[in-house]
């Protein structure tokens, strides 16, 4: 490990910008090491973990530093050689700071995988050269365009394997991409690495000349993640009530919460739902500063012009762009409880800060993920499963399409007995 | 074209402050684990950011093992004062007196692992239904996987195969009588993110975290504060150091580190260079490989 002569420099740190991706892939794939590579690399692993893998690495057998090792948390994984559940990394280069969402490659962990990619900016999808596209790159190719990941990184791994050839890697380049066009995904990268070897990973490769690209960590660090948010669709769900009633603030009332999309400014006409209510906003509080906007994901105090009765629950909106408001609506639905979903149950549902109980009423078809072939099948919604469904709401929902707005348009569905959360929607 | 971008320790405190009004809206009685360590600091500082301009809505938990540094209970006290909220006390001595656990003896004696009793005794005699606590995922392989909001059964137990998944801003915190949650608004930050942020946000923070000079042992490898209650081998010799705390714990198991870092920028240079991740020192960490993970198990953090 090279000690690095950059002093650190405490102002880059506090300009920098977040970038949430996920990792997908198999054990053998190598997106364990992968991980391993970029953490150890951008120097975000330290002395004491890397001695802990070591021991563990001469433990296991392996003569070799296993990177794979350092992310492997649990006790049974660690037996079983395998991730199961969600993992999150962090790591920081001078540009930016990355939460890792690292997630299981197998089939039935496909729920674990809708999770990782429900707050991810961008999908890294590994795919081993010697391989080239495999029903798994499809399944997670598809995960990452259901849950609407604005970003495709493609990283053709174990170049090194392939003797870098520049063809196995073009013909995997015009599979996948022939693949993806069906998938609609907005902006898809691809990059030759060795996770193993360290090619084009956070070094640029001095095997393969013939690719002029970014290495991956470039690519991480230069995607444009502001534009991400929706900024046209004004939406605030009324998280909590601020009413402190002391002395000094007797009368403020302000109503917390995250913006949800769109841009608020002091001054905004705005309206309250589901009453109807029409008033404008007096200030935007941030603790003690007053703001002349917000935008997602910004958590503030808003305080309005009117003394109205409004609840955790409500949605503050403008008049001239207004949510969908209904009690029936259409799903696309990842299955995550061990009992499969039968029509016609009910069950809790959130839905931004919205709670309502609601029914499943109809399965309408299901989805392969492995050849995102339409299945005819409304019997029962199994684990890891995924289908489009419809429900109904005992009161009015305030949503957009998924596609339109991530933060309005998802819920999830609870189990009435066991409490656990069972489902997970996106709003067609 | 406007930009309309947070820096990222804007968009993690935004998170944070999005967590906290959660529980506050989601449970009846929640209450704040404070330890006096920069987490809880950081915490409570969120927690007013929250709320402002009233109180912070539900009490500071404090599970004294009696074996803390001084600075930290005199710290402790001046923030309930200036944030004007309330403070609960759950002694880990009053649990040992009254022979629910019992002490630890010899060298490497610590109530670290005694406070889960109290912990969970404290949570049972308030009703406490929620626990915010300080902890990332960063600091340690077994909370890589931790929700924000952790389900407890009944037994205050963490079950790994029993928690339920986190997708966009959705928090499912629904339990039954008795279980509780912890739930960690700081999961996504680092440590470097918790000192820049203090730095950032200009956060007062105990002076055991800068350089001092203070009494100190050397214990396999890592310096040791002397104190009463410690028991030292003979060739433990005490000698006096200048030091400052990169965490901070007990006094029985807080590795301090030779250092002479005065200011934030100073601790935030070291700490970047450092090659020593922040539990390193933690002699509770180190005693098995599983340590952590087994005393989640058990109701712990």
């Amino acid at each position: 490990m090279n000690d690095t002569n950059e002093k650190f420099s405490t102002k880059a740190y506090l300009d920098m910008e977040l970038l949430r991706f996920s990792t997908a892939g198999s054990v053998d794939d190598g997106k364990s090491t992968l991980i391993g590579r970029l953490l150890y690399d951008s120097k975000s692993i330290f002395e004491d973990q890397l001695e802990a893998v070591q021991r563990a690495s001469i433990r296991r057998g392996n003569e070799n530093l296993d990177l794979a090792l350092l992310t492997d948390g649990l006790r049974a994984e660690r037996e079983q050689g395998i991730t199961i559940d969600v993992a999150y990394r962090y790591f920081a280069t001078p540009k930016r700071k990355f939460i890792i969402a690292d997630t299981p490659g197998h089939v039935q962990y496909t729920r674990n995988m809708v999770t990782g990619a429900s707050t991810a900016n961008a999908a890294i999808i590994l795919i081993d050269a010697r391989n080239g596209v495999t029903e798994q790159t499809y399944r997670h190719s598809y995960i990452s365009s259901l849950l609407q990941i604005p970003h495709i990184i493609v990283c053709v791994n174990k170049m090194d394997l392939v003797d870098y050839s520049e063809d196995v890697y073009e013909s995997i380049q015009e599979e996948f991409s022939a693949f993806a066009a069906k998938l609609a995904i907005k902006d898809i990268r691809y990059v030759p690495i060795s996770a193993l070897k360290g090619d084009n990973v956070v070094e640029p490769s001095k095997n393969m000349p013939w690719y002029q690209g970014g290495t991956l960590r470039y690519i991480l660090e230069n995607i444009h993640v502001g534009s991400d948010h929706n900024h046209i669709d004004p939406r605030f769900p009324v998280q909590y009530v601020i009413r402190p009633q002391s002395d000094e603030y007797h009368d403020y009332r302000g109503y917390a919460g995250r913006i949800a999309g769109g841009v608020f400014r002091k001054g905004d006409k705005v309206m309250i739902l589901p009453s109807g209510f029409k008033t404008t906003i007096e200030a935007i509080d941030l603790y003690k500063d007053e703001l002349e906007e917000a935008y997602p994901p910004m958590s503030v105090t808003l305080r309005l012009s009117d003394d109205l009765d409004i609840s955790r629950g409500d949605m503050i909106v403008k008049e001239n762009n207004v949510p969908q408001i209904s009690q029936d609506i259409d799903v696309m639905m990842c299955w995550m409880g061990d009992k499969p979903m039968k029509p016609g149950t009910k069950f809790y549902l959130k839905h931004t800060t919205k709670d309502v109980r609601c029914m499943i009423k109809e399965i309408k078809y299901k989805v392969d993920v492995n050849t995102l072939n339409r299945i005819d099948d409304g019997q029962e919604l199994k684990m890891n499963e995924i289908a489009k469904v419809s429900i109904r709401t005992t009161k009015p929902l305030f949503f957009d399409s998924y596609r339109r707005n991530r933060n309005t348009g998802s819920l999830i569905v609870i189990d009435e007995g066991t409490n656990n959360t069972v489902g997970v929607g996106m709003i067609a | 074209m406007k930009k309309y971008n947070l820096n990222h320790l804007r968009e993690l405190e935004s998170e944070s402050i999005y967590i906290m009004r959660e529980v506050a809206a989601q449970f009846e009685n929640p209450g704040l684990l404070f330890s006096g360590g920069k987490d809880s600091i950081v915490m409570v500082h969120l927690a007013v950011k929250a709320f402002w301009p009233a109180k912070i809505p539900f009490p500071l938990v404090h599970i004294d093992t009696g074996h803390n540094f001084e600075e930290t209970i005199k710290f402790r006290d001046d923030l309930v004062k200036e944030t004007g909220a309330r403070l609960i006390v759950g002694s880990v001595q009053e649990t040992i007196d009254s022979g629910k656990v019992t002490e630890e003896t010899g060298y490497e004696a610590s109530r670290n692992l005694l406070q889960t009793q109290t912990l969970l005794d404290t949570i049972e005699e308030y009703k406490l239904d929620a626990a915010l606590g300080g902890g990332r995922r960063d600091e340690e392989k077994a909370r890589a996987k931790e929700r924000f909001f952790s389900h407890r059964d009944e037994f205050g137990q963490w079950d790994p195969k029993n928690q339920r998944p986190e997708l966009w801003n959705l928090f499912n915190g629904r339990k039954r009588l008795g279980e509780h949650f912890r739930v960690f608004p700081l999961s996504n930050w680092t440590e470097m993110d918790v000192w820049q942020y203090i730095y950032l946000d200009d956060i007062k923070i105990p002076s055991l975290y800068f350089t001092h000079e203070r009494d100190v042992f050397l214990r396999d490898g890592v310096w040791l504060a002397d104190a009463p209650f410690m028991k030292k081998r003979d060739s433990e010799k005490v000698v006096r150091k200048k030091v400052r705390c990169r965490t901070i714990g007990d006094i029985t198991n807080t590795g301090v580190t030779l250092s002479t870092a005065n200011t934030l920028e100073d601790i935030i240079q070291e700490i970047a260079a450092t090659r020593v991740t922040e539990r390193g020192g933690r002699a509770d960490d180190k005693r098995s490989d599983s340590a952590m993970e087994d005393r989640k198990k058990e109701g712990y953090f």
